[in-house]
């Protein structure tokens, strides 16, 4: 074995997770190689030029929960990232030419307008307070087994929950497993405005605006919008990959080995403990430790596989809710029709809760929604490097292209997923279809395939209530440590789960280093 | 602990021996077993008790849950569901283990056979197929309930041989304990293997169910010489205990059955641990769980023997360290007086320290006596649980 092949943690994945575990450990002192099987690091951090010239952010398109803390321990900005002036507002596009965003919502509903900052400022303070728990370790369901440094946090988050008041406090356990339309009819009287509010619910979810926990989700969206995230939506220059970029060079600058274009293809375990990767080439890399930044059904029923592994274990990762029901469609255009033009970066197109609804019940029978609900970011706007002089490029976020469908073929969904949402589009921005000159569709399928998310789920696991915090991926693998002694899982599907945050990659780097710290203690003392 | 089933005859089904079965239960005294009638008693559980160990004892073993596990990797399966290593046994051969669930706790233990290199049968007292499936993920594996394709016999007692000897089984002298052989009688299949619940020596018998009344014919018409009688549960009930058998529901809850998970109990709080094999090959279901539980000595406490002072019998009775009764130590699970033995004995859940056998302790037990209800505190000592052990069991 040559030295080479040997090394002190292996991470699977350069996903932007992978990354910042590997950064943390490498900064810690350990020796730390990250394997990719795509080309390229970034995972679905990732700028893809679709058609030659046009730039767009393959999967992830908005930032807005990179951690501050990360960003700050990891000095990204002097490892190429640009977060200056690149916020964006959204705009909810209606049909019949008529839109709003959130400063002219008096033009809908001068009731909404009113209440709408209020509101928004009321769910953003709530979900602040529980984003408090991004960077930390989830409380243990057994409290007796806490370390002290889990109870310390619990009872800061919990004070912090206090501190919001008595209205607010009530409030949250009162909305906490609502679904989002109920609190929007809450809140709102206009169907334009409930519509944007339900939108922000479901994104990212197989459920309706009708499905419970979708206030959850909305919370969770929101809770980069306060000190825990960006304070808003980002789309950063140069495309989501220049995120990736800049994590990659920090690690590089720790010391981390990347190696792309190595696909691991088993976990290698050797008397119940890590012992490496053995990559699709055959090639064996050792380690101690190895962490993964692949999804939790990937991890435990390929990578460790479930003959390393107890029963029901399995089960409940085999279980864990990954149905992918988001298309990613991506426009080249000559030119923005109107009322794209004058969006600031940011479109919906979700006119009232009921169209999402039924947008959700197709989904929910197995087909392509037949009018699905969009979320669009048109990045060229502010960085026109991603496109020919004088062109565009627009990224949408298609709801509903189910992952699991019935007598439709993969095929046939991404044709009609792309037809219908652009026909959508056409109804609320005239003269956009006929300014298309290339797009690209992914179903779940196209992105489980080419980016390894199992189910085409790109949070690793839905966010609802039920698959966060202790239970993220499972209530016995709670602590990013998968059953196997050293194997780990610092991606999405671990806790606080999706978006590009870096939270589950910084906390999987804290674990690991407890452990690590631990062992040499009683290497140290033997 | 048996249960009389009069308003649940209806909804009982028959085994394929019931017709002959029934002639002979003059007390009808039925019970319940896995949606079957079967027979507690006879006519007398004392005289049923002494064919087990002075003839040979015929006992319907037809209601238990026979699951079937067949494909390219039953074998790599089954070793990952049960705790011990499936390499111990060949083709032809059977072995008694245990299998749990994830935390180490079990899910239920008995005797799976092996037919060839990947078939296998495993019986079961409890339906279990969802966790057979469960632990089946990722396995190319066919698991099918073949519990009624199936009738089978089980004989047991020192003249058990005789009786097969006498059926015209050649090579019954040579089949080893635990082994398996299947062979033609007067065209009729037949599967005989070398196991049994009653610490004898004794066989199962095995047919398909269209032959189960051509066997019990058979066996009865050459057995008239050789003390042949059929038993009910309760005869074979005072034979296991003695043999040191556990039973689940009686002496333990099965994990996917159990009403609280703390009801649950692992190999090693039964006082099976020696079918546990952390040592071998590969993963198996539980093995994190009850490596950590073996390592740091996590039994919450361990099924062992006792044998007590005096006759009076004490199942569910409360033991204690000291006479007085201030410090308590378990209860009692199974008990009976051995009539083999004349020994009044026990199995009891105690702490750890107290299974080390000669260990005294004191068990107060309850009795009625001319309509009152009388105590007593007498001594007992931990002892092996596999009180009566004859060397014609493997001989």
């Amino acid at each position: 074995m040559t030295l080479q092949n040997q090394t002190d943690v292996i991470v699977i994945g350069a996903g932007h997770n992978g990354l910042v575990t590997a950064a943390y450990l490498a900064k810690a002192g350990l020796k730390v190689t990250v394997v990719e099987a795509a080309p390229q690091i970034g995972g679905a951090a990732v700028t893809r030029e679709f058609v030659p010239g046009y730039k767009v952010s393959g999967v992830a398109h908005l930032l807005h929960g990179l951690h501050p803390t990360i960003t700050r321990d990891l000095d990204l900005a002097r490892h190429g990232l640009d977060l200056k002036a690149q916020r964006v507002a959204t705009r909810s596009l209606l049909p019949g030419g008529q839109s709003f965003d959130t400063g002219s919502i008096a033009s809908i509903s001068r009731i909404d307008a009113e209440a709408y900052p209020g509101v928004m400022a009321r769910l953003t303070r709530v979900a602040d307070a529980l984003a408090a728990y991004a960077l930390h370790t989830p409380p243990r369901p057994d409290a007796m087994k806490m370390p002290w440094q889990d109870k310390l946090n619990l009872g800061k988050f919990a004070w912090g929950l206090r501190r919001l008041g008595k209205k607010d406090m009530l409030e949250l356990t009162r909305i906490l497993t609502m679904n989002v339309n109920d609190l929007a009819n809450d809140y709102f009287e206009s169907e334009a405005v409930k519509g944007l509010l339900c939108l922000e619910g479901v994104l990212g979810l197989a459920l309706g605006p009708r499905s419970p926990s979708t206030v959850f989700n909305l919370l969770y969206r929101l809770s980069s919008l306060g000190a825990h995230g960006q304070g808003g939506f980002l789309l950063p220059k140069g495309g989501m990959g220049s995120v990736a970029q800049a994590l990659g060079n920090a690690a590089r600058a720790a010391g981390v080995l990347i190696r792309t274009g190595a696909a691991v293809d088993h976990i290698l375990i050797e008397n119940d403990q890590a012992a490496g990767v053995v990559l699709s080439t055959g090639e064996e890399i050792r380690a101690p430790r190895v962490v993964s930044n692949a999804d939790p059904q990937r991890t435990a029923l390929q990578l460790i596989g479930p003959r390393n592994l107890d029963a029901m274990f399995v089960t409940r990762i085999r279980h864990m809710r990954m149905n992918g029901c988001a298309a990613k469609i991506h426009l080249a255009l000559d030119s923005l029709p109107d009322a794209l033009a004058n969006a600031s970066g940011r479109v919906v197109v979700a006119p009232r809760p009921d169209d999402i609804e039924r947008a959700y019940d197709c989904a929910k029978y197995g087909r392509v929604s037949d009018r699905p609900a969009l979320e669009m970011t048109i990045p060229s706007l502010s960085d026109p490097s991603l496109a020919p002089a004088g062109k565009h490029v627009a990224s949408m976020v298609a709801q509903y292209c189910p992952y699991k469908l019935r007598d439709t073929s993969v095929n046939e969904a991404r044709k009609q997923i792309g037809e219908r949402s652009l026909a959508m589009l056409e109804e609320v921005a005239p003269g956009v279809k006929q300014r298309v000159t290339a797009m690209e569709v992914l179903t779940p399928h196209d992105l489980e395939r080419q980016f390894g998310m199992t189910g085409g789920q790109w949070h690793h696991g839905e966010i609802t209530l039920d698959q966060v915090l202790f239970l993220r991926p499972a209530g016995q693998a709670q602590e990013y440590r998968m059953p196997v002694p050293g194997v780990y899982l610092c991606g999405a599907g671990a806790h606080p789960g999706g978006n590009i945050s870096g939270a589950p990659g910084y906390n999987a780097a804290r674990e690991i280093l407890k452990d690590a710290r631990a062992q040499k203690r009683v290497v140290g003392a033997a | 602990m048996t249960a009389y089933v009069e308003h649940l005859k209806p909804f009982l089904r028959k085994t394929p021996f019931h017709e002959r079965i029934e002639p002979l239960m003059t007390g009808n005294q039925w019970m319940r077993w896995a949606g079957h009638y079967s027979p507690a008693v006879f006519e007398s559980v004392q005289s049923e008790y002494m064919t087990i160990r002075n003839g040979a004892s015929v006992y319907d073993v037809s209601p238990l849950i026979k699951y079937r596990i067949t494909g390219r990797q039953a074998a790599e399966y089954v070793n990952h569901l049960i705790t011990r290593d499936l390499a111990r046994i060949k083709p032809m051969q059977a072995f008694y283990t245990s299998w749990c669930q994830d935390d180490g706790m079990l899910v239920e233990e008995g005797t799976i056979f092996r037919f060839g290199e990947n078939d296998f049968l495993l019986n079961a007292a409890k339906d279990q197929l969802h966790w057979l499936e469960q632990v089946a993920y990722g396995f190319d594996v066919h698991i099918e309930d073949i519990s009624y394709d199936l009738a089978g016999l089980s004989l047991q007692g020192p003249q058990s041989r005789d009786v097969l000897r006498a059926l015209g089984i050649n090579g019954i002298d040579h089949l080893p304990r635990f082994g398996i052989i299947e062979l033609e009688l007067n065209g009729h299949w037949l599967r005989i293997d070398r196991a049994g619940f009653t610490g004898d020596l004794g066989y199962e018998i095995w047919v398909k169910p269209e032959d189960a009344l051509w066997l019990w014919d058979r066996l009865f018409e050459v057995g008239r010489n050789h003390k042949i009688a059929p038993i009910g549960s309760h005869a074979l009930e005072i034979a296991r205990i003695e043999a040191g058998f556990i039973l689940i529901d009686a002496d333990y809850s099965g994990a996917l059955h159990a009403l609280r998970p703390s009801n649950r109990m692992s190999p090693y709080e039964l006082g099976i641990g020696w079918t546990v094999n952390l040592n071998k090959q590969g993963y198996f279901v539980g093995k994190r769980a009850l490596k950590k539980e073996k390592e740091h000595g996590l039994s919450r406490h361990v099924l062992t023997g006792i044998e007590i002072e005096g006759r009076k019998s004490a199942p569910s009775s409360f033991l204690y360290a000291d006479h007085p009764g201030k410090h308590e130590l378990g209860l009692t699970t199974s008990a009976v007086w051995s009539p083999t033995l004349k020994k009044n004995i026990a199995y009891a859940r105690v702490p750890t320290a107290y299974a080390k056998p000669g260990t005294q302790m004191w068990i107060e037990i309850w009795y009625g006596k001319e309509h009152k209800i009388e105590r007593s505190m007498v001594r007992c000592w931990a002892a092996n649980r596999m009180f009566y052990d004859p060397p014609r069991k493997s001989a």
